[in-house]
């Protein structure tokens, strides 16, 4: 009866060894517990013990972020792969009227971008003020690049009435002929009435999956922006480096994103 | 021997308010538009929560209202629609999800961990700016004209037959979602990162497992629906048809994707109130949570099958017999970490010394009205018996008793049990014993007959019903008054107590949480020094020796 409060009476005397954010908050030149008179970096937030505690939350947030944007993207996947089973036609047809060297130029810009984006995450854990600038402003032109060429892209779908509404026009797709430039290519069959609307869901995807991508894009730029100007004045060149990495990933999420949505709407039929 | 776990509640008539706390260190409106203290985010969270919990609670007043008798005589039938598609959105997304989370939660975490604040105070204010911007769009939808789909936004319905405000509602969800997604993300950084010196997984309070299994949903969940309906803007606006089966898009789609935050979400709601329970139980009965740990991993394994069970939703909307039959498999899983927990809570009451305040009885309520309602919904989560009692006040009534029962009845719990502590005065002890006793009266009379009218066949969402309905109809709507009356009971001495009540003193009700080792209400920064958590939770023989040592330390000063 008495059983669980001896197991407490016990357990108030067990003292745990202490972990280790204990020692680093005594760690300080005075061991004081709060360290107030501790020699702290300006960037060190109140209610942070150490330097890595603030850099590891940061950090952590940012992958749990990345998270909950995966699952953002996995509900237009989920769409994309429940329609693709269904209209298989349709999305070939859909995914032959993309350009596939417009496509690819743009994956190429989007890792060349990447790589500048690493490479600035690695001048700033290197203290490297104009190597980071140079960096952050290459990844912020490579971006524009990226979604000037997506604009040619949308360009050429809505002179084509490909943009899903009420001017969706279906010519291409129940009369390939009529759509030399594709036909020459492709050969494509015509569809039917029936599996021709569907390619309306294809496009409908395609806009949704890409434009949500640049909406990400054009958040992602404006932070860049932002992170230039800082960049010049040198703010992340002095040991604070947690905004460039943790924007680092963002980026490449952004990027990891595009991989896919190239190979799902632009490389449907080829092997 | 067996007795030293009976602690006397310590003397507050010597008790004074500290000089410096959260509150007073600044003043002027600035100083709480622009805080990045959690405290008071708290604090303005719960403000405008309870503004938006009283517009949702005027517009089921009014539901009740029309309801009391079979023709449709206070308002039309699309005005009825209107009203109670906005009964919903704010009390799910205005009220329900944020609640206890944004409330008691974001106060209470970082103390009980041993942190000064959460991980991110920067992104807990943007939560509670995105909060209000979406409050101020239902509100803008309200004025300008409301909408009529039901909270649900079932397509088409909403994509291609309503003319209502359905871009400015969505909009306001989409919103609300990201307040809910900075919360989760917050707390669970929090937990992992800020944890005291000593504070290991296995110490927390079971309020934190409740609010990390929580978040994970929030984070992981609330994206979905935010995709969902961002689908359902651009149908609306620019014409994809991703959901229109004129095209050849499936409706059903949507419903998928918008249950499977939406059943989440229900967890979303529930779990944080569990948290709240577990702390009050024990408090009142001076006992450490019966299996500990099985508590803490049943909220997460509730978190974890909350995210299979999203189609019980769906059993009549034509997905096929075999999903019905393994969602329903999953449904009932759900069930037993919900059973363990109500398990283990009255095991802790078992040979404890239980005292009767205000919280504790609200806890009863919950116990007993969540039990209630858990058990309808295995009605519900079995395929033969849903297909009859779907889309009837039977599934109104359950909802209602694990939400309204359940959740409202633990928000009021924890509000009651941490008012000391918050605002540093009581609230008068019979009148609030009195107020959970009415609001619990209230509530079995409101919801209880609804129960029996949708065993009978009626339907929800309609302003008419036939007249045999109508005297269990009389009751609900008599036993809401009693629930308002409640509610505006505790309202209002709440608000008295924080200038006329009694100082409540460091720890008026003896319990053992970190939060209760500082001053009421707490400094700025929490603690004067960082707190070594060297017992277990719920450790009332370690309170007991801080006491008896904190006397000795007195003693000889008296002398």
């Amino acid at each position: 009866m008495r059983g669980w409060k001896a197991r407490i009476g016990i357990a108030g005397k067990k003292r745990r060894p202490v972990p280790n954010s204990q020692a680093t908050a005594n760690s300080g030149p005075d061991g004081g517990e709060h360290g107030e008179n501790h020699d702290h970096p300006s960037y060190l937030r109140h209610h942070f013990h150490s330097v890595e505690q603030q850099a590891d939350a940061a950090n952590f947030a940012m992958w749990i972020f990345l998270a909950t944007e995966a699952m953002f993207f996995g509900g237009l996947f989920t769409a994309y792969l429940v329609y693709r089973n269904w209209y298989f036609p349709a999305f070939v047809a859909g995914s032959h009227q993309l350009n596939v060297i417009w496509g690819t130029l743009n994956t190429v810009v989007l890792i060349l971008s990447s790589f500048t984006m690493a490479m600035g995450v690695w001048c700033a854990e290197t203290g490297r003020r104009r190597g980071l600038v140079l960096c952050l402003s290459l990844t912020f032109v490579l971006g524009i690049g990226f979604l000037g060429i997506k604009g040619i892209e949308y360009r050429e779908k809505i002179e084509k009435h490909h943009f899903p509404g009420l001017q969706y026009n279906l010519s291409s797709f129940l009369d390939p002929q009529s759509d030399p430039d594709v036909f020459k290519q492709y050969h494509d069959k015509p569809l039917s009435l029936d599996m021709a609307r569907h390619t309306e869901i294809y496009f409908s995807l395609y806009f949704a999956m890409t434009g949500m991508h640049a909406l990400h894009m054009i958040v992602g730029i404006g932070v860049l922006g932002f992170m230039i100007f800082r960049a010049r004045a040198g703010a992340y060149t002095s040991g604070h480096v947690t905004f460039v990495e943790n924007f680092g990933l963002y980026w490449h999420f952004v990027d990891i994103v595009w991989i896919y949505l190239f190979a799902l709407l632009y490389l449907i039929s080829r092997h | 021997m067996s007795t030293n776990t009976i602690v006397s509640l310590p003397d507050q008539s010597t008790a004074t308010l500290p000089k410096d706390n959260y509150l007073n260190r600044e003043y002027g409106l600035l100083s709480w538009l622009l805080t990045k203290d959690h405290k008071r985010i708290a604090i303005l969270y719960m403000v405008s929560l309870s503004f938006f919990f009283a517009i949702g609670g005027a517009m089921a007043g009014l539901i009740r209202l029309e309801l009391l008798t079979p023709q449709s005589s206070l308002m039309s039938s699309d005005t009825y629609n209107k009203v109670f598609t906005m009964h919903g959105v704010i009390m799910i997304f205005l009220f329900l999800v944020p609640s206890v989370p944004a409330t008691l939660g974001n106060f209470f975490i970082p103390m009980m961990i041993g942190a000064k604040d959460l991980a991110l105070p920067r992104i807990n204010l943007l939560s509670w700016y995105l909060y209000v911007l979406g409050g101020i769009l239902v509100l803008y939808t309200m004025i300008s004209g409301g909408v009529d789909t039901g909270w649900t936004f079932t397509t088409p319905l909403s994509t291609h037959y309503v003319n209502t405000n359905v871009i400015s509602t969505c909009m306001a969800v989409f919103i609300a979602g990201f307040s809910s997604i900075f919360t989760g993300l917050n707390f669970l950084v929090t937990i992992h990162k800020m944890r005291a010196p000593g504070m290991t997984w296995f110490r927390l309070p079971l309020f934190v497992w409740a609010h990390y299994a929580a978040s994970v949903q929030m984070v992981l969940a609330t994206p979905v629906v935010a995709i969902a309906i961002t689908l359902l803007m651009l149908e609306r606006t620019v014409g994809i048809g991703i959901f229109d089966p004129t095209k050849g898009g499936d409706p059903l789609l949507f419903q998928h994707l918008f249950w499977f935050y939406s059943h989440p979400a229900v967890y979303i709601m529930i779990l944080p109130g569990m948290g709240v329970i577990s702390e009050v139980i024990s408090t009142f009965s001076r006992k450490r949570v019966f299996g500990y740990k099985a508590v803490a991993f049943s909220s997460v394994a509730i978190a974890v099958f909350g995210f299979f069970v999203w189609a019980h939703h769906m059993f009549i909307m034509g997905i096929s017999n075999y999903a019905v039959l393994v969602f329903s498999l999953l449904s009932m899983l759900v069930a037993v970490p919900s059973a363990i927990k109500v398990f283990n809570w009255s095991f802790t009451l078992y040979k404890g010394s239980i005292t009767f305040e205000a919280p504790m009885l609200y806890a009863f309520g919950f116990l007993g009205l969540f039990t209630i309602g858990g058990m309808s919904g295995v009605f519900l989560g079995t395929a033969g018996t849903d297909i009859h009692l779907t889309e009837t006040y039977f599934i109104v009534a359950h909802f209602h008793f694990v939400m309204v029962g359940g959740m409202l009845m633990a928000f009021l719990a924890g509000i009651h049990f941490w008012w000391p502590k918050m605002t540093g005065r009581m609230y008068p002890a019979k009148l609030s014993q009195m107020a959970a006793v009415v609001t619990f009266i209230g509530f079995n009379l409101t919801f209880f007959p609804q129960f029996i009218l949708g065993m009978l066949g009626m339907p929800r969402r309609y302003a008419s019903y036939p007249p045999e309905f109508q005297a269990l109809n009389v009751l609900s709507t008599a036993g809401a008054s009693i629930l308002g009356i409640g509610y505006l009971l505790s309202v209002l001495y709440l608000l008295w107590s924080l200038k006329y009540g009694e100082v409540a003193g460091d720890n008026p009700w003896q319990a053992t949480g970190l939060e209760w080792q500082c001053q009421s209400p707490p400094l700025t920064e929490n603690f004067t020094e960082m707190p070594i958590m060297d017992h277990e939770a719920y450790d009332y023989a370690w309170l007991e020796s801080k006491n008896r040592d904190s006397r000795k330390e007195e003693a000889p000063s008296a002398e």
